[in-house]
């Protein structure tokens, strides 16, 4: 039977929890690093911390990784808390390097919710199931007084078998590698804000949700030896995303910012509000490394699946800057891209 | 991007800072203030100082009204919002500048009621609908936000709308110009005037920057090509012994300011003999307060408020920076206690704060620190 580590010591100081803390920044990652590692993975958990973890069962290697969901409004133009709860936790395992083979969920529910809501989430769910080709098998359900769940909390947690051939790590990075975005940046998080109405702002923007396994799986097809590392750019967006690569791998990451892919309505929202896009949240989208020497096959492979016509190459690994994210303008200036510190959007996934 | 593309257009962007490098007399050290905390935030996010030579300084000002707020108002605009059945509503900017005992957004979440909105119009929507409530707005900001508060105070008067009230705290940017020039540490050759103020309040009440302090002031745009433009014109006129305002910013300020906005602003707010400015001091005639026949409207005449003063922490030399005299870097807290995570000055939490804006855009840059972030 496997023991669990011993303890090691805490570091997060913050006297409390504020909404920061869930947005999937810099105080996310204090709080998991510094409360959650230590109390639960203790001292073995050198490697980076990933969204998934892969577990070796009798030479049979397993992804595993769950996720919950709390966004408002529960339906939004593109998708709704339903989708994302399957494809979220879907995508956490493909980007892993992981075929979803079955998920297990568990609703907690507010008394109060009507019965044609909740039939309308677990509708799309199946729906979600099918479309990514991974069971259903197992849940639970609880239910909590009128006013203390927004409708309805999601949690889902999958599992799935490793795709063979792939050896994907921070510590694999090199500089010279190629950065791959697989579409426009930001389009989840900015219809979330508007779908909420505060802002009296409208556009056709959807939710990018959808399963990003297709998209895996065709680069596996041309360019499986080449790849380094994947992740989807959830909540923090793609800065955060790839600053904790960065830090991972102690290496500079520049991007060309007129390379990355984004819908005008995203831009013009962000312009308007202040927000970067790279700090907004993707659902459907997923940003891979690759050796250069694959970096065009694979891209070549992700435009010729549907829906990954907009994919790009946003950007190279360098030596220097150390562990840093940089942005180059077309007309030379820099900048340096950070992680989300704070909490622009609140519940969004 | 109509408006925006046309002004990042990489080749009148180079083309611009080529013409900058070319008349920048090399024997010279220019020194130019952005008053602006938008332009201090546009410099670094488009990576400006990449562009310019080594002897055309960038000076950030005090233009940045969440970073000039001192502590003790913060403080005041809590106790107002620890009062039974009062909604605590303000700018995002202002969530998360620590008061004495934490920001508006560590009081959330310890349970007050503090709601982020988009304009003063939105809180006076949440008063309407929640009759039952004390809606507070925590007003802030230079000319550019006054109008709206003063408009909106308005609109509550005419609507009938009693459970709502301001707490101003706005402030006007001619004299924290005058206080930064008679500020005996302060080289400053020239301005960069600030845009959006000046759509308020025009190109007029500069004048007396040109013609009786003997310096250039050009009023910008936020854009890169609208700084450069600017910095440029700022250049020739020093490079050609000239001192006038110029406006970079057509497109939207109009020489005599927006009549409407300031109508309005006359009819709700007067100046206050004096005001706190964080890094500053106590400026005369630099803030404005909500009329005595508009006191039903004012939280500062409807609500006990403390007055309290809060001494900033000796370490931090965030008037230091805020004056220009350092750059963020120079701070001794900078980066290391003091993060934008972690702020102990304004001027590290707000977007337009020159500390957050180095420690974003560009440090990392050039020096590397230890410990950053988690």
């Amino acid at each position: 039977m496997a023991t669990i580590a011993a303890p090691t010591k805490i570091r997060f100081r913050d006297a409390q929890v504020e909404m920061a803390h869930g947005a999937g920044g810099k105080a996310s990652r204090r709080l998991v690093e510094g409360l959650f590692a230590p109390l639960l993975f203790g001292a073995d958990s050198a490697q980076p911390l990933g969204d998934a973890a892969h577990l070796d069962f009798n030479g049979t290697r397993i992804g595993i990784t769950t996720d919950s969901f709390v966004v408002r409004p529960l339906r939004f133009p593109g998708g709704s808390i339903g989708e994302l709860a399957v494809n979220g936790t879907v995508n956490d395992l493909a980007v892993s390097g992981a075929r979803a083979e079955a998920l297990v969920v568990s609703y907690v529910l507010e008394a109060g919710l009507p019965t044609p809501v909740l039939e309308a989430e677990v509708r799309a769910m199946g729906d979600a199931a099918r479309n990514a080709g991974v069971l259903i098998v197992s849940g639970d359900t609880k239910v909590v007084e009128h006013g203390k769940a927004d409708g309805m909390y999601i949690t889902t947690a999958g599992i799935g078998r490793a795709i063979s051939g792939l050896r994907m790590s921070p510590n694999s990075v090199r500089p010279g590698d190629h950065v791959i975005i697989s579409g426009p940046i930001g389009d989840h998080g900015i219809t979330i804000l508007l779908a909420r109405g505060d802002l009296d702002l409208e556009s056709d923007l959807r939710s990018d949700t959808r399963p990003v396994l297709p998209f895996v799986e065709a680069i596996v097809d041309v360019a499986a030896p080449g790849l380094r590392w994947m992740r989807d750019p959830t909540r923090g967006g793609l800065a955060t995303s790839l600053n904790e690569l960065a830090r991972d791998c102690g290496l500079g990451i520049v991007l060309h910012e007129d390379w990355i892919p984004l819908r005008d309505a995203v831009r013009g929202a962000c312009e308007l509000l202040g927000l970067d896009p790279l700090h907004i949240a993707n659902e459907g989208q997923f940003v891979a490394v690759l050796a250069p020497e694959f970096a065009e096959l694979a891209l070549d492979a992700i435009q010729r699946t549907p829906g990954g016509e907009d994919a790009a190459i946003i950007g190279e690994v360098r030596a220097a800057p150390a562990a840093t994210v940089l942005g180059i303008a077309p007309y030379g200036g820099t900048r340096v891209i950070d992680m989300l510190v704070g909490d622009p959007l609140p519940r969004i996934c | 991007m109509k408006f925006v593309d046309e002004f990042r257009h990489p080749t009148a962007i180079t083309q611009t800072a080529e013409e900058i490098r070319r008349i920048a007399d090399p024997e010279r050290h220019y020194r130019l203030m952005e008053v602006c905390g938008g332009h201090t935030h546009a410099i670094y996010r488009f990576g400006l100082k990449d562009l310019l030579p080594d002897n055309v300084e960038l000076v950030h000002g005090p233009g940045c009204p969440v970073c000039v707020l001192p502590m003790g108002r913060i403080d005041d605009g809590l106790a107002i919002g620890a009062q039974p059945d009062v909604i605590f509503t303000a700018f995002g900017d202002m969530m998360r500048v620590p008061g004495a005992n934490g920001s508006p957004l560590e009081h959330k979440a310890r349970g007050m009621d503090v709601r982020i909105v988009y304009s003063p119009a939105d809180a006076l929507k949440l008063a309407e609908n929640n009759p039952e409530k004390h809606v507070m707005f925590f007003a802030i900001g230079f000319e550019t936000t006054a109008p709206s508060t003063a408009l909106t105070l308005l609109r509550a008067r005419d609507k009938g709308v009693h459970n709502f009230s301001i707490f101003c705290n706005h402030v006007t940017i001619i004299p924290a110009i005058r206080a930064i020039l008679d500020s005996p540490d302060m080289r400053i050759d020239a301005f960069l005037g600030p845009g959006h103020v000046s759509t308020v309040i025009g190109c007029r009440p500069y004048t007396w920057i040109a013609e009786n302090e003997g310096k250039p002031i050009a009023v910008s745009g936020f854009e890169p090509l609208d700084l450069l433009q600017s910095i440029l014109m700022a250049l020739r006129q020093l490079n050609a012994g000239r001192a006038e305002v110029e406006n970079q910013y057509q497109r939207v300020v109009p020489w005599d300011g927006n009549q409407a906005a300031l109508r309005a602003m006359a009819q709700v707010f007067e100046l206050r003999p004096y005001f706190e400015w964080r890094g500053l001091g106590f400026i005369s005639q630099s803030a404005l307060r909500i009329k005595d026949e508009l006191a039903e409207w004012d939280a500062e005449h409807r609500f006990q408020v403390p007055g309290v003063r809060v001494t900033d922490p000796k370490a931090a030399q965030c008037g230091e920076v805020l004056k220009g005299v350092l750059k963020p870097s120079q701070c001794k807290l900078f980066g290391k206690e003091c993060t934008p995570e972690h702020p102990i000055g304004a001027l590290m939490v707000s977007s337009e704060g020159s500390c957050a804006a180095y420690f974003n855009y560009e440090h990392r840059k050039s020096a590397e620190l230890v410990g950053i972030g988690a």
